[in-house]
């Protein structure tokens, strides 16, 4: 899982970036209750970044840019306080997908509020082993296990920490 | 007789002085005073003894048996010649040598005042010939220099520096025994004060050409071997070397002969291997010098190496530096090779080279949505901007590829990709113009314009954008944009100006239209400005009775365009000559009523007017125009409005709303502040005038009646009064030296007007024209009377409950800010005053905010751009004579007051400067934690803002405080405020990054308290939780 020297994919597809998403009026008007939506959970995602290669932890491609996660593929319901997000590996036979999803999950767990329930899984038919690790992210148990290997966690939040975007 | 006496005084005072000496030596020698070296010194330099008597002082202490007796002696000597080498003879000068370099070989522990002696030695003029060889040959034979001590190092490498600037000849004479001896002299030096003083030695060896013979290996070995330099001084390092200084020094020996380069380049080759990124960045710098002196001799037998190591670099490195660093190298290898001679018989290595890069480049540049056409366009670039002949090759293998690609390309983004590398292409460069060549791109010429306005054309932001950049860049460079082009550009761009709604394309737009506006006006004079005014003045599409709403909200977008445009493309006095008579002309119906304009588009009419006076600078045509048509005109329409305003049945002009005369003001401070002297004294007369004596003989369509009065306060109207702030517009932002006309008894009417008027528009306007006259008034007596009897009213009016305190109090405060700013005596009883207000029932409050405005600039008067005097720190000074007055009362005030002074508090910090603020924050954290827990959402959110920057570095006092700041925190929280939820939010996720072991104790109750903001209800307060509790959630964490 970790990336060694060797790089699995050195000239991948690059994808635009969104740009920031514009305040209106009513963001910041006291009064209006603004509904977590799409767009929110997005913007917390993208600022995920892979660690493509653990020997440049330094600029690395978000998932954004590698289209790993698109705005289309995350479906919010606030009112049922449930999230569903759909990621795609860049190649089917990433060995990273596991990490991405764990840390994609990770990330959720982390930002959003307890009523919250999460499901991150591959979209369909974009990996060879789609439902292995679909089932492992949807065990709470592996992944509850999984963040107690100190190894993973590092990795996990290596992904999940600012300093990696702070080259935006 | 008298003869004899003469010299029996010498002869007594000759045997007192030896006997003197003698005693020096003995003290030093023996009694171990360390003193006596200065003193014997001091004697040698007046005369008082000779080099030779010393000597002879010396002779049994230099004979001693004792090592450590000759030691003492030869340090005396030495110390003494350190100060006296300038007064000795050859002779003495040749003794001491021959003595010195048979102490060489003495006992070791004598060897470094031996090596002292022979650097003083070594910095005589006198040195006679042969001696700098001799003592070279000494030290090199008998100093083991790698076995000595530091400091005798560093003296061996000073003899060494001293003879190389005097004794350069003598030296070369040696052959390359020399280069041998510092070879073995410096192989192995390990301190880097040495290490700078090896390298400047080996540096002056290439430089002064030095015979190195078959030592040119080992003298570069015994250099490289530190390549790439890693260096961390030590903490405290009080000798201040730094890695820099180091990797220059270095850089400069290895880069400096063509002889190493056989031995330099697979150096590089093997370092770029290194994990290490300095290192790589080091050797790709290192390369890009030699690019300087190395031509295809050095070069072309490692081309293929050092290019397969330099694509590796920029293709897969993750890091800016090392990419920056690397296209250097590719640059400064093409120059290089660009540069060389060619022989007939040989190929043109320059070309090979090209061709090596174009081989592993060219083809990404066709897959443009992957991530490797960056790196490869960026190489192309470097390589083309390198040379002439590098960009014709490099130009004419680029370009119909990527504008083949473009034009048959479908998809967007692609299309976008290829664009935006054609731009970078594109860019203008040095080569071509300065040699008289045809630029390279003429050739690609017209499908470059046709692609730019093809990309115009398409609906796509992304493109468009990137679009006007390429047209700005063909539009910089003379003979890429002709005349036919360029209209059909100003059509393109004006299409844009007038159709497109997307905010960032029409930013875009307007920045091309600003930068090729500068370098052809014409064009845009003829071709872009009819047709805004035609867009600004036509009638909305009338539907039935009234334009619907949504029509007319475009029509004013379009409006809003037009007069944004006008503004962007006015830099040159042709086009200012144009522009604004247009605006000017929206200002004219919009106090008529004609055309329907809406007060936002007349204060956007009025920012444009400011920005290009602002843009003009001091271009005195310009200046010109706006003195006599723009001002004018502006004054003219505002005051025949507010006399308007004074009959009920006239028709609605929009220049009476404060909003639309605020936004007049800064339009007439940025042109006065920049009129030239005598046009300034003409506005300042001029002004004068009209608002004391109602001279409106300069205004245009002189429609006023006889009497005017408008500095009168009336009761019942303030449209009058109001204009007041157009005064203080023309009079308050002239230049300090401009004398204004009347200035007595203008501000005795600008003081009564303030004291009695009831508006507080008008009011507040005439204390700031006041204090902005009061600030640059010279001093003397006059002030000093006039502001004594101000005072004196001030004083009675606040303290006195009258009706018009609040008008007191407003020039109060404007009146302490300007004399605060010239660190005027007077201020200090003012300010005193505004203290005593915080304790106040009635004025506390706005006291309190009274501080906000004396610590921070004011927009439109007494600032530097209006040239008031403002002296230096005035802000620092104010805080340090006060802030303990200020603790002291909040301290002895009743708790319902407390509160002022907590806001004045945090106001004062919150506009001192960072460094200050550190420094001042332990003392008033108690009360700035306490302004956190005070209910004021004014006081919450600047303590906030004020705490945040310091979290990020916080000092030694807070870390004793966290309890309290992370429980005041974390009840913010739930302040109703989102402002105060999101600033506080804010500091949380600072304290995340102090030290772990002061904040881990708050991890658990923190991420439990920030679940809650996580489900707040507005989503700015949500993305700020999520941020925060990332970072908390990483504290302590493996992978942070």
């Amino acid at each position: 899982m970790s990336g060694g020297t060797r790089l699995e994919n050195a000239n991948p597809l690059v994808f635009q970036r969104s740009g920031e998403r514009l305040l209106t009026a009513t963001d910041e008007d006291e009064n209006v209750a603004d509904p977590i939506d799409d767009r929110e959970i997005f913007d917390i995602l993208i600022r995920t970044v892979l660690s493509q290669s653990i020997n440049d932890p330094e600029h690395p491609l978000s998932l954004e840019e590698l289209n790993v996660v698109e705005q289309l593929r995350v479906n919010v319901n606030d009112q049922d306080s449930t999230v569903a997000v759909e990621f795609t590996p860049t190649i089917p036979h990433c060995s990273m997908a596991t990490l991405i999803g764990l840390s994609i999950k990770v990330k959720l767990l982390r930002s959003l509020p307890g009523r919250f329930k999460i499901d991150v899984h591959i979209t369909p038919g974009t990996h060879a082993s789609e439902d292995a690790v679909n089932k492992q992210l949807a065990d709470k148990e592996r992944v509850a296990a999984a963040l107690e290997n100190s190894q993973l966690l590092e990795v996990v939040n290596q992904c999940l920490s600012s300093r990696a975007i702070s080259g935006e | 007789m008298r003869v004899r006496v003469k010299v029996g005084v010498a002869l007594q005072a000759m045997a007192a002085d030896s006997a003197l000496l003698l005693g020096l030596v003995e003290e030093f020698v023996t009694g171990q005073q360390d003193s006596k070296a200065e003193e014997t010194a001091t004697g040698v330099k007046n005369g008082q003894f000779t080099i030779l008597q010393l000597v002879e002082a010396l002779g049994l202490s230099l004979t001693s048996s004792e090592p450590q007796t000759r030691g003492r002696g030869v340090q005396l000597l030495s110390q003494v010649l350190q100060q006296c080498y300038g007064n000795l003879q050859e002779s003495e000068v040749e003794v001491l040598v021959t003595f010195y370099e048979n102490r060489l070989k003495d006992h070791y522990v004598i060897m470094p005042h031996v090596l002292e002696g022979l650097k003083a030695l070594t910095k005589c003029l006198v040195l006679p010939p042969g001696s700098a060889v001799s003592i070279l040959k000494s030290v090199f034979q008998d100093a083991h220099v790698q076995s000595l001590m530091l400091a005798q190092r560093s003296c061996v490498y000073c003899i060494l520096i001293n003879l190389m600037d005097s004794r350069e000849e003598e030296l070369k004479g040696l052959g390359s025994d020399f280069v041998f001896g510092f070879v073995q002299s410096m192989d192995g030096e390990r301190d880097p004060r040495n290490l700078l003083l090896a390298f400047q030695i080996a540096r002056k060896i290439i430089t002064q050409g030095y015979e190195m013979g078959k030592f040119t290996e080992e003298f570069f070995e015994v250099t490289s071997c530190y390549f790439p330099i890693d260096f961390t001084p030590p903490p405290n390092d009080p000798h201040g070397i730094t890695q820099e200084e180091l990797i220059l020094s270095l850089r400069a020996v290895l880069t400096g002969s063509q002889r190493f380069a056989e031995y330099l380049l697979p150096l590089i080759v093997e370092k770029l291997d290194s994990d290490v990124q300095s290192a790589k960045v080091d050797s790709l710098q290192t390369l890009a010098a030699c690019g300087s002196l190395y031509g295809h001799k050095e070069l072309s037998e490692f081309l293929p190496g050092l290019w397969s190591s330099l694509r590796r670099e920029v293709f897969q490195t993750a890091s800016e530096k090392v990419e920056t660093a690397g296209l250097s190298a590719v640059s400064a290898l093409v120059a290089s090779l660009s540069r060389s001679v060619l022989s007939s018989d040989s190929e043109d290595v320059l070309h090979v080279f090209l061709d090596l890069i174009l081989k592993d480049c060219l083809h990404h540049l066709a897959e443009p949505d992957l991530k490797l056409v960056w790196p490869s366009a960026k190489i192309l670039q470097a390589a083309s901007n390198a040379s002439y002949r590098a960009s014709l090759k490099v130009m004419s293998a680029v370009m119909p590829s990527l504008l083949e690609q473009y034009n048959t390309q479908t998809q967007c983004s692609q299309r976008r990709t290829l664009l935006e590398v054609l731009q970078g292409f594109v860019q203008p460069s040095l080569h071509g113009t300065e040699h008289g060549e045809d630029n390279v791109l003429v050739e690609f010429q017209k499908p470059l314009c046709s692609a730019v306005f093809s990309a115009l054309a398409e609906s796509s932001a992304g493109l468009q954008i990137t679009a006007t950049r390429l047209l700005t860049s063909l539009g910089k460079q003379s003979g890429l944009l002709p005349l036919s082009d360029l209209e059909l550009s100003v059509h393109h761009l004006t299409r844009l100006v007038l159709e497109e709604q997307d905010a960032q394309v029409s930013l875009a737009v307007m920045e091309c239209c600003g930068a090729l506006a500068y370098i052809y006006p014409e064009a845009f004079a003829m071709r872009m400005v009819p047709r805004l005014k035609e867009a600004i003045f036509s009638e909305p599409m009338v539907e039935g009775d009234r334009p619907c709403p949504s029509d007319s909200n475009s029509q004013q977008a379009v409006r809003r365009r037009c007069v944004t445009a006008l503004a962007s493309v006015s830099s040159q006095p042709s086009l200012v000559q144009e522009s604004v008579p247009v605006l000017l002309q929206i200002l004219t119906s919009a106090h008529t009523g004609r055309d329907s304009f809406s007060s936002d588009e007349v204060t956007s009419v009025c920012h444009s007017l400011q920005r290009i006076a602002e843009q003009a600078g001091q271009d005195p045509e310009v200046g010109q125009i706006f003195h006599d048509i723009v001002i004018p005109r502006l004054l003219g329409l505002a005051i025949q409005a507010a006399l308007q305003g004074e009959d009920s049945s006239g028709r609605n002009s929009l220049l009476k709303d404060e909003a639309v005369l605020s936004a007049i003001v800064p339009v007439l401070s940025a042109v006065c502040a920049r009129l030239h002297s005598e046009l300034a004294s003409l506005m300042a007369s001029r002004a004068v005038r009209l608002f004391l004596d109602g001279d409106v003989s300069f205004l245009p369509e002189n429609a006023f009646p006889s009497n005017l009065q408008l500095l009168k306060a009336h009761p019942d109207s303030c449209y009058q009064t109001r204009t007041v702030c157009l005064l203080m517009a023309c009079v308050c932002s002239l230049p300090r030296s401009v004398e204004i006309p009347e200035v007595d008894r203008l501000l005795v009417e600008l003081e009564e007007l303030s004291f009695t008027c009831l508006h507080p528009f008008s009011y507040t306007s005439a204390a700031k024209c006041f204090a902005g006259l009061i600030n640059k008034r010279p001093e003397g007596t006059a002030l000093d009377a006039m502001l004594e009897s101000t005072t004196k009213r001030l004083t009675a009016e606040v303290e006195n409950q009258s009706p018009m305190r609040m008008q007191a109090f407003t020039l109060l405060l404007w009146v302490a800010k300007a004399l605060l700013l010239r660190y005027h005596p007077l201020s200090t009883s003012l300010t005193d005053k505004l203290f005593s207000l915080l304790g106040d029932s009635e004025l506390a409050s706005h006291a309190a905010d009274g501080f906000y405005l004396l610590m921070s600039d004011s927009p439109d008067v007494l600032n530097r751009g209006c040239h008031a005097n403002v002296r230096i720190m005035y802000r620092q000074r104010f805080f340090a004579e006060n802030s303990a007055k200020l603790v002291q009362s909040f301290n002895s005030a009743v708790p319902e007051r407390k509160a002022a002074y907590l806001k004045a508090l945090s106001h004062m910090v919150n506009n001192l400067p960072k460094q200050v603020q550190l420094t001042e924050l332990p003392a008033l954290l108690p009360l700035l934690l306490e302004a956190l827990s005070c209910p004021d959402q004014g006081v919450q959110l600047s303590t906030l803002s004020c705490l945040q920057p310091v979290l990020l570095d916080p000092p030694a006092a807070l870390t004793t405080q966290l309890d309290g700041l992370v429980a005041r925190l974390l009840a913010l929280n739930s302040s109703p405020s989102m402002k105060v939820r999101i600033a506080s939010l804010r500091c949380i996720l600072a304290l995340s990054h102090l030290p772990d072991h002061l904040v881990l104790p708050f991890r658990a109750k923190i991420l439990q308290a920030l679940a809650v903001p996580l489900d707040d209800k507005k989503r700015l307060v949500r993305k700020e939780a999520v941020l925060a509790r990332g970072e908390w959630f990483l504290l302590g964490n493996p992978g942070r």
